[in-house]
């Protein structure tokens, strides 16, 4: 069964917030309506994200690791937000395993955002309706778009090409290499949400210098080594010596 | 499950509206992505990144995708307007003027200064991208008076690497990241190349190099690093000083590539009695005299041990010893001087100063040089060297460098990034695969031709400027000073207190014009600088020069003109404010007279064009400078018959040329009557069409064989000429020694028969002027008290906001609300500042109240904040107790543009004595808590500004923003 999801590489986000604008912009304007903002050019602003990157040290000077980390639905195959839903507006797509929120049926009660453990609806607070991720629904199938551009808005946008999308359960789609070579992890998968995005986590690479390496035979400093030399006028064993 | 009834893939609304798509180039950073903007009835829907676009191919930032709230943000101004009569500067107390009576001001009275004294008047720029045209401006009027923000921002970064290898990083090289194996990065701005580098390091660590940040912080790029080692500010000259010193004791220097390209084997008089003392030794006297290296200098041949012609064909010279020539003359190659400089500067040494453990300097100098000697590309790409040797191949040792800021915003960072460069030179990395990379124009001749002007008698009334304003000094005769050797330029740029102030220096000119040294001024005219605020140090201080008064009442500047398209903090302190558009709705030029977007593999230029109708009556500020040109009957604005040339900029980019039938102009692409022709070519009236055609961009990809070792290249060099890159075909050698600098530390000794310096300022001249690198501390820390201030403090710009462009941009300011001072856990805990505690940070100069944030990630000697996130109460139309104003500070208070009285003079800028650079962050600092019963705002706090006059305040929604495209951008 189809299950489209992001992988985000961990390894190679910089924490740049592309992904956060690109879908506040591309989803404002969309099929869900507008994403509020309250109090835009006032004290506090807080507004409607379906993407936000969150930053946070780990480990203490000077051994610290600056993670990125960039957050939205994780689109799980067994999503705790559609059962609690009175209304039926929280639903998982059966052809492409997308959890989408029905605005018309939506009453903002807020139970599935109770229900989410990884935090990632937003009740517009305007519009009174949840609000999330739709993994740009309404960009991916849209035949009248290049090929190329039928991707979520965040994986067009990210400078790092940090933010993968595909089907999780082809083994031959890149997200499912990405996932199965280079480490690619869920979320809290011990909740039994199972999570469609995936993590890959950061890699580190080092250099080993031998010590036999450091010198080589045609090392330039050879070619200035110049010993002292007598004078030509200085006397030799060449001129007193004869047998 | 019930059937959904929303249709989430419903496309009734683009059905049933006017869709539009266009592409052109955005401004809401300097990195000039190609962008494509959808729009739908009339408004942006839109913004994605250009995917056949050269530079960024299809990506965006997020401040490129909140683009649509800079186009709609209610901070846009959209009249004139004249500040009312009897009403104090600084107030915000405006009336609406006419375009028409707004360019009449400016003519009368801009036509008056012109005829007495066109000093008089000074135009100063920000972070534009139409230096081209504004120096153009500055020239044809007549005024020294001119710089764009290179000063203040990075200007070291340039001057260092162009003195040294002739380029330098970002608009004009970089890392080649697509085949080095090495990657280092030191002291680099999150701004600096934006997208691309993002795009670049996320390919390089994919492809298994080893990413190694040095920065006091580790954010962004660093963040990603697969090491980061953390450095004090201010020390990255000693730590490449100690690599240096590293790589050539272990033999790690690419001995082959510094014989042929660089000036190391070269042989320096030693004669101290002679005027020739430091340069190098001359052979013959060249038949022509230019902007380029004559080769007629000496190497010591190890086979014949006599002196003989550089790059004798077969002839293999010393690096290393003293020799005598035929006269008498004790002589050195240039490598045994860098060899002796460096024997002190050993890691151990350094160490000590930058904080970086003594293992890890020489593990760092053993990484870059066995990878560079031992990690070697070979490229099958033939080419043939300016001496005429025929090679069969590109040879690259893949270690690649990037810095910025980090290195150049200190007073030792011409030195710093000379250090660097050479460091760069030895491991044999210059435009070859997997090193630096040059772009189109450079590499130029070192230093390039373009000169100021060398004498007061090129300032005439009614007369062009003799000379370009900004230039390359290469010698003391090349300054722009008075015959007493004062300055002539009112920021004092080019003088003996800045010689080689290439960008000039923007940051003294409103403290210079105010108190009167060198001299006053009449008109301060400004565009998308925001003096007022985080454009200037020292900012409480230039905000009350700003309505300072003479004792007859007058404003000591009397007349301030502001171009901007919003309500900054500047536009308050302006007399007449002249309304400018956005990005989308105006033609641009990325060109080749200024920074084009050109690539390592051949020359690019791009255009803006408007996407959108312009806002109320902004006019692009383009528009107006040429208008004004034509009014003031400036030669190169004007026809014959005094009537005005250029209808606008979009008629003027198509239809200058540098010369009359110099064929060169704006913009490189589709010139020739039928856009045949590029780089050269006559004007082309199609120009414009075949950019829009084109993704707004031209890019030329050079053969294959021209694209690397282009200080050198055959090929290259002849290309270059014959397209009018180049005037000479000369091989551009590496400056390991600087006879440059060497000019005028012998005029500071009074050894040369040049220009001399003023005697006070002899020992400075001669102590900086060092034609090798040293290492000494920031200027500023050699005169605070270090016990008292023993912190340094800088800020850094993060990628979700460009300087002080975005806060009243209603997305981008949910990143970047208010700004913390960022302070290692252990040096607050030690200062008894809490997490998340109001603190204050204090220097000589000045303090700050502020927010705590406890950090792992910065080293403990450094204190930190993001750049220009706090903003003065009302300004860029937030409201008065917006999180900008009342959490979110400037740490510009602290820093000081001018530094204490010394032996050197009494208002002495803050800046790298070489090149006026800013120096930003020398600054020192301690900190403490703020009392318990502190107000818990930040502080300063300035008067909450009012709007003004035709703000779009009414696009500010009470409470509730909901944009919605194609709906008046409201739902």
């Amino acid at each position: 069964m189809t299950q489209l999801a992001l992988v985000i590489d961990l390894n190679v986000c910089v924490g740049c917030h592309a992904c956060v604008t690109s879908c506040k912009e591309w989803n404002t304007s969309g099929t869900a309506g507008y994403l509020s903002d309250m109090n835009p050019y006032g004290a506090d602003p807080v507004g409607t994200f379906f993407n936000r990157v969150q930053s946070f040290e780990v480990g203490q000077f000077p051994d610290t690791e600056t993670v990125h980390f960039p957050k939205s639905c994780l689109h799980c195959e067994d999503p705790p937000c559609v059962p609690v839903c009175p209304t039926g507006a929280s639903y998982k797509r059966e052809s492409d395993g997308i959890v989408l929120v029905d605005s018309d049926k939506c009453i903002g009660c807020n139970y599935c955002s109770w229900a989410c453990p990884y935090g990632a609806r937003e009740l517009d607070a305007h519009q009174k309706i949840m609000k999330k991720c739709t993994l740009c629904v309404d960009r991916i199938y849209d035949e009248s778009l290049p090929e190329s551009e039928r991707k979520p808005a965040c994986v067009l946008a990210c400078p790092a090409e940090a933010r993968l999308f595909g089907d999780v359960n082809d083994p031959d789609s890149e997200v499912a290499v990405a996932i199965r070579e280079s480490g690619g992890y869920q979320l809290m998968p011990e909740w039994g949400t199972k999570p469609a995005n995936h993590y890959l986590p950061r890699q580190k690479v080092s250099i080993t210098i031998h010590e036999d390496e450091l010198e080589r035979a045609d090392n330039p400093l050879r070619k200035e080594r110049r010993k002292p030399m007598p004078d030509d006028s200085e006397p030799t064993l060449d001129e007193t010596t004869s047998w | 499950m019930s059937n959904p009834i929303h249709d989430p893939l419903s496309k009734k609304l683009d059905e049933q509206s006017k869709v539009e798509v266009k592409n052109t180039t955005c401004y809401m950073c300097a990195c000039r992505c190609g962008i494509r903007v959808t729009l739908r009835d009339g408004e942006v829907r839109y913004i994605q990144g250009n995917p056949d676009h050269p530079l960024n191919k299809g990506v965006i930032c997020a401040k490129g995708s909140s683009g649509i709230m800079k186009q709609y943000s209610p901070a846009r101004i959209t009249r004139p307007l004249m500040r009312k009569s009897g009403s104090e500067r600084g107030e915000s107390d405006f009336e609406e003027i006419s375009w028409d009576k707004a360019l009449e001001i400016m003519q009368e009275r801009m036509g008056h200064l012109r005829g007495s004294d066109p000093k008089k008047l000074a135009l100063f720029t920000g972070r534009d991208q139409m230096q081209a045209l504004t120096g153009l401006f500055a020239k044809q009027y007549g005024t020294p008076n001119y710089a764009a923000h290179g000063g203040f921002c990075s200007v070291n970064m340039a001057a260092g690497m162009i003195y040294t290898i002739g380029g330098s990083f970002w608009e004009f090289g970089g890392p080649d990241l697509e085949r080095a194996k090495l990657f280092v990065m030191i002291g680099t701005a999150e701004d600096h190349h934006s997208n691309p580098l993002k795009t670049e390091i996320a390919h390089f660590k994919r492809q298994g190099g080893k990413f190694i940040s040095i920065n006091p912080v580790r954010t962004g790029y660093s963040a990603i690093a697969d090491e980061w080692v953390p450095i004090k500010p201010g020390t990255d000259g000693a730590l490449f000083l100690a690599l240096i010193n590293e790589v050539i004791r272990q033999g790690l220097y690419d001995r082959e590539f510094l014989t042929q390209y660089s000036n190391a084997p070269e042989l320096v008089n030693m004669d101290e009695n002679s005027s020739e003392y430091g340069m190098f030794v001359r052979f013959e006297v060249p038949h022509e005299e230019g902007c380029f290296d004559p080769q007629n200098k000496l190497w010591w041949d190890r086979e014949l041990n006599i002196p003989i012609s550089t790059h004798t064909p077969g002839v293999d010279p010393y690096f290393l010893g003293e020799y005598e020539l035929e006269d008498g003359t004790p002589v050195k190659p240039s490598f045994q001087l860098l060899v002796e400089r460096v024997s002190e500067y050993t890691a151990e040494w350094a160490s000590g100063i930058t904080g970086i453990p003594e293992e890890t300097i020489v593990r760092l100098a053993r990484e870059m040089g066995i990878t560079a000697r031992d990690q070697k590309i070979e490229l099958p790409i033939a080419w043939t060297d300016t001496w005429g040797d025929e090679h069969q191949t590109v040879t690259g040792n893949p270690v690649a460098f990037h810095a910025m800021r980090g290195l150049a915003a200190h007073s030792n960072g011409f030195q710093t990034i000379r250090a660097m460069s050479i460091l760069m030179s030895l491991l044999g990395t210059i435009d070859r695969p997997g090193g630096f990379r040059h772009k189109a124009p450079f590499p130029r001749p070192i230093p390039p031709c373009a000169k100021p002007p060398n004498d007061p008698r090129a300032v005439q009334p009614n007369t062009p400027l003799d000379g370009m304003p900004l230039g390359f000094p290469a010698d003391p005769d090349d300054l722009f000073v008075n015959d007493d050797g004062s300055p002539v330029r009112l920021d004092k740029a080019f003088s003996w207190e800045f010689p080689l102030s290439v960008h000039g220096m923007m940051h003294n000119a409103i403290t210079n014009a105010w108190r009167g040294d060198p001299y006053k001024i009449d008109t301060l005219m400004l565009f998308m600088a925001n003096v007022a605020w985080n454009s200037s140090m020292n900012t409480s201080g230039v905000r009350e020069m700003l309505v300072d008064k003479e004792e007859d009442g007058e404003y000591k500047i009397p007349f301030i003109i502001v171009a901007d398209a919003f309500q900054s903090e500047t536009v308050a302190f302006a007399d007449l404010v002249l309304p400018d558009t956005t990005y989308l709705e105006r033609h641009d030029v990325m060109s080749m007279l200024d920074r084009p977007i050109s690539a390592y593999e051949g020359p690019a230029d791009s255009v803006r064009v408007p996407v959108l109708p312009p806002t109320g009556q902004c006019r692009p500020f383009q528009d107006v400078l040429i208008e004004l040109a034509g009014r003031l009957k400036l030669p190169a604005f004007t026809n014959a018959d005094g009537s005005p040339k250029f209808s606008d900029y979009a008629d003027f980019v198509v239809n200058y040329e540098t010369a009359p039938g110099s064929g060169i102009g704006f913009l490189a692409g589709w010139r020739g009557k039928d856009g045949d022709k590029f780089m050269k070519g006559e004007p082309n009236p199609k120009q414009w069409e075949m950019y829009a055609k084109n993704n707004c961009a031209f890019q030329y990809r050079l053969p294959r064989s021209y694209q690397y070792m282009r200080n050198w290249n055959q090929g290259y060099l002849e290309w270059a000429k014959r397209h009018a890159l180049l005037r000479y075909t000369e091989p551009i050698n590496i400056h390991i020694y600087s006879e440059v600098l060497q000019k005028f530390r012998l005029a500071a000794q009074g050894k040369s028969d040049t220009r001399q310096p003023p005697d006070h300022l002899r020992k400075r001249v001669e102590r900086h002027f060092d034609p090798l690198p040293f290492y000494s501390q920031p200027l500023e820390a050699l005169q605070s008290d270090l016990e008292k201030y023993p912190l340094n403090a800088l800020t850094q710009r993060p990628m979700a906001m460009y300087h002080s462009w975005d806060s009243q941009n209603a997305w981008l300011r949910q990143i970047h609300t208010y700004n913390f001072l960022y302070v290692n856990t252990k040096t607050a805990q030690a200062a008894g500042i809490e997490d998340g505690g109001w603190m204050w940070v204090e220097s000589m100069h000045g303090k700050v109240r502020c927010l705590c944030r406890h950090s792992e990630a910065v080293e403990p000697g450094t204190v930190w904040t993001w750049n220009a996130i706090g903003k003065a109460s009302g300004a860029w139309s937030l409201d008065g107790d917006a999180n900008e104003a009342k959490k979110g500070f400037l740490l510009n208070h602290l820093i000081s543009e001018e530094l204490p009285p010394s032996e050197d003079g009494d208002h002495l800028s803050n800046s790298d004595p070489i090149t006026g650079q800013a120096g930003w962050f020398d600054v020192r600092v301690r900190i403490y808590p703020a009392g318990a019963g502190e107000e818990k705002v930040s502080s300063p706090q300035f008067d909450t500004l009012p709007s003004v006059p035709g703000q779009m305040t009414d696009r500010k929604p009470s409470r509730w923003l909901t944009y919605f495209a194609g709906k008046g951008g409201r739902s």
